[in-house]
């Protein structure tokens, strides 16, 4: 299933926030959205995953979800959103009790993603007795219980501390390694973009458009590897220095605002 | 360039006397201890008792504790403050029950649909702030003089607050719990089931303590004004034949009253907030 961003604008009142933005991120791949802070990223995300109605172009989807798949657009959210009345297994099961599946499958499921993501011991633990990394982790097991064809990760890691991002980043590399599992990854770190990325859209600042769409032709699972790490360096750096002037004017204009 | 050390900088004390670097975070740190304010009301009842029992005080005016004792054991002897008490406890569950009930469904609607909000928030804007005890005549009009209107009196008072607290609890509920279910397709009712009203729970909770507060002054309000039965009668009747120990008995089991309904509303939420 692939999904494709049609000339998208937006706009809040008079506040043009996006402007004629377009790419396919295909079945499977990893595209990772970057520019200046402001510049629409997370609204492009929310476009996207049809949480808010662009003021012109649209986001379509093509061709059929994988089988079983229960929500084909799956969020991964900045600041985790966990229920925090919710246990881990609550929380995970939470996106499963409108589905048909019965109360059996479900707790299957359940107990399936708190495996895959090392949460089964903590499943009756609620939310605020987590760290950072282990909300996220939560996260991450909802939007798994429902078998996405492609997760929609708004900063995923932002909110975590250097160490928890690095594992989780690890975890993200694993988790789509098979190829099966898109993304699109906003992010306004460099480094998580070129780590997992097959293509990096760069937008430019405020109102958003495509400055350049980037490939990372190494493969992910080779990343870590210190002669690609090296090579991963210097595509980060040609980012950086694609967007680092914009970054500036948009953080003195958020002083100034 | 940074440079490594080899010298101890305790090496310079002799040169220098170290000092304590003073302690500047003490206080803002209020931590309610168990037993103070149980001494303290024990201290103030002692204190009271002797000024009664010295004749410092005529205990007409101010009768002594033993003697408020006394007076609310013969009144329970007689059966007449069950009586007072029961005829009370009807009219404030009935009329608490009959407004939190409206209330949370017309909060609910001014916090979930606009049209509901628009109309609601003038209605409640514009009838909040009326003292319902001076419907009571009114509802007396329109009710007749039986139990209708003291609990409809006691049903508009709750009804307001609960709204009130209800859709801003309702307007409190982070809108990323609201969204994050929105991206799973979870169907509305479900996301009012198990996003909205546990998030809201806490804001409604916390109305009950204020609902629970008004409830009781305008039973006594309204009993007061037109009522054979009932503890605000029972206060009235007692001030009138100058019976003040009678007087202050009615007062306390209001006030007993009042710590058992917050020691409810507390429980509940321990039970139903535990996430917290």
């Amino acid at each position: 299933m692939d999904l494709i961003a049609q000339g998208i604008s937006h706009r809040f009142d008079r506040l043009e926030v996006l402007d004629d933005v377009s790419f396919t991120v295909a079945a499977g791949e990893v595209v990772a959205i970057v520019g200046p802070s402001g510049c629409g990223k997370s609204t492009l995300l929310s476009i996207l995953g049809g949480l808010l109605q662009p003021s012109a172009g649209q986001a379509l989807l093509r061709g059929a979800p994988p089988p079983g798949c229960l929500n084909p657009l799956t969020f991964v959210f900045q600041d985790f959103a966990l229920l925090p009345w919710a246990s881990v297994a609550e929380n995970v099961a939470f996106p499963l009790l409108h589905t048909s599946l019965s109360v059996a499958q479900r707790t299957a499921v359940v107990d399936d993603v708190l495996q895959r993501t090392g949460l089964s011991d903590f499943r009756a633990v609620y939310p605020k007795q987590l760290s950072g990394g282990m909300r996220q982790r939560v996260g991450l097991a909802r939007a798994l219980a429902v078998r996405p064809a492609m997760l929609l990760m708004d900063e995923p890691l932002s909110a975590l501390d250097s160490q928890t991002r690095e594992l989780l980043m690890e975890d993200f590399v694993d988790l789509l390694a098979d190829g099966t599992l898109g993304a699109v990854y906003v992010t306004h770190n460099l480094e998580e973009a070129v780590r997992l990325a097959d293509r990096i859209v760069v937008l430019s600042r405020r109102p958003g458009r495509i400055r350049k769409i980037v490939n990372v032709a190494s493969p992910r699972h080779s990343r870590g590897d210190a002669a690609t790490r090296a090579q991963l360096l210097e595509l980060q750096n040609e980012l950086w220095v694609l967007i680092r002037d914009e970054a500036i004017d948009a953080e003195r204009e958020v002083q100034h605002a | 360039m940074l440079e490594r050390t080899s010298k101890d900088p305790t090496e310079t004390a002799g040169v220098q006397p170290a000092r304590h670097v003073p302690f500047r975070g003490a206080g803002f740190t209020p931590a309610a201890s168990r037993w103070a304010g149980w001494l303290a009301l024990a201290a103030v009842l002692v204190v009271w008792q002797l000024v009664g029992g010295l004749a410092l005080v005529n205990p007409l005016f101010l009768p002594t504790p033993a003697m408020i004792m006394r007076a609310l054991y013969r009144l329970a002897a007689s059966g007449a403050l069950w009586q007072h008490v029961s005829a009370s406890f009807v009219r404030i569950v009935a009329g608490w029950a009959l407004g939190t009930a409206s209330g949370i469904a017309v909060g609910f609607a001014i916090g979930l649909w606009r049209i509901a909000r628009s109309i609601g928030i003038t209605f409640v804007s514009a009838l909040f702030p009326i003292p319902k005890i001076a419907v009571l005549p009114l509802l007396i009009l329109w009710l007749g003089i039986g139990e209708q209107p003291k609990i409809a009196t006691i049903a508009l008072g709750v009804f307001f607050s609960t709204t009130i607290s209800v859709y801003s609890g309702v307007d409190a509920v982070p809108r990323n719990l609201i969204r994050m279910a929105q991206s799973f397709d979870v169907p509305f009712p479900t996301i009012v089931r198990k996003v909205i009203w546990p998030g809201a729970l806490p804001s409604i909770l916390a109305g009950f303590r204020i609902t629970a507060s008004v409830a009781l002054m305008l039973v006594v309000s309204a009993e007061m004004i037109g009522a054979e039965t009932g503890i605000g009668t029972f206060v009235l009747q007692a001030g009138n034949l100058m019976q003040t120990d009678q007087l202050m008995a009615g007062i306390l089991v209001l006030s007993l009253f009042g710590l058992a309904v917050g020691r409810l509303i507390s429980l509940l939420e321990a039970r139903l907030l535990h996430w917290r």
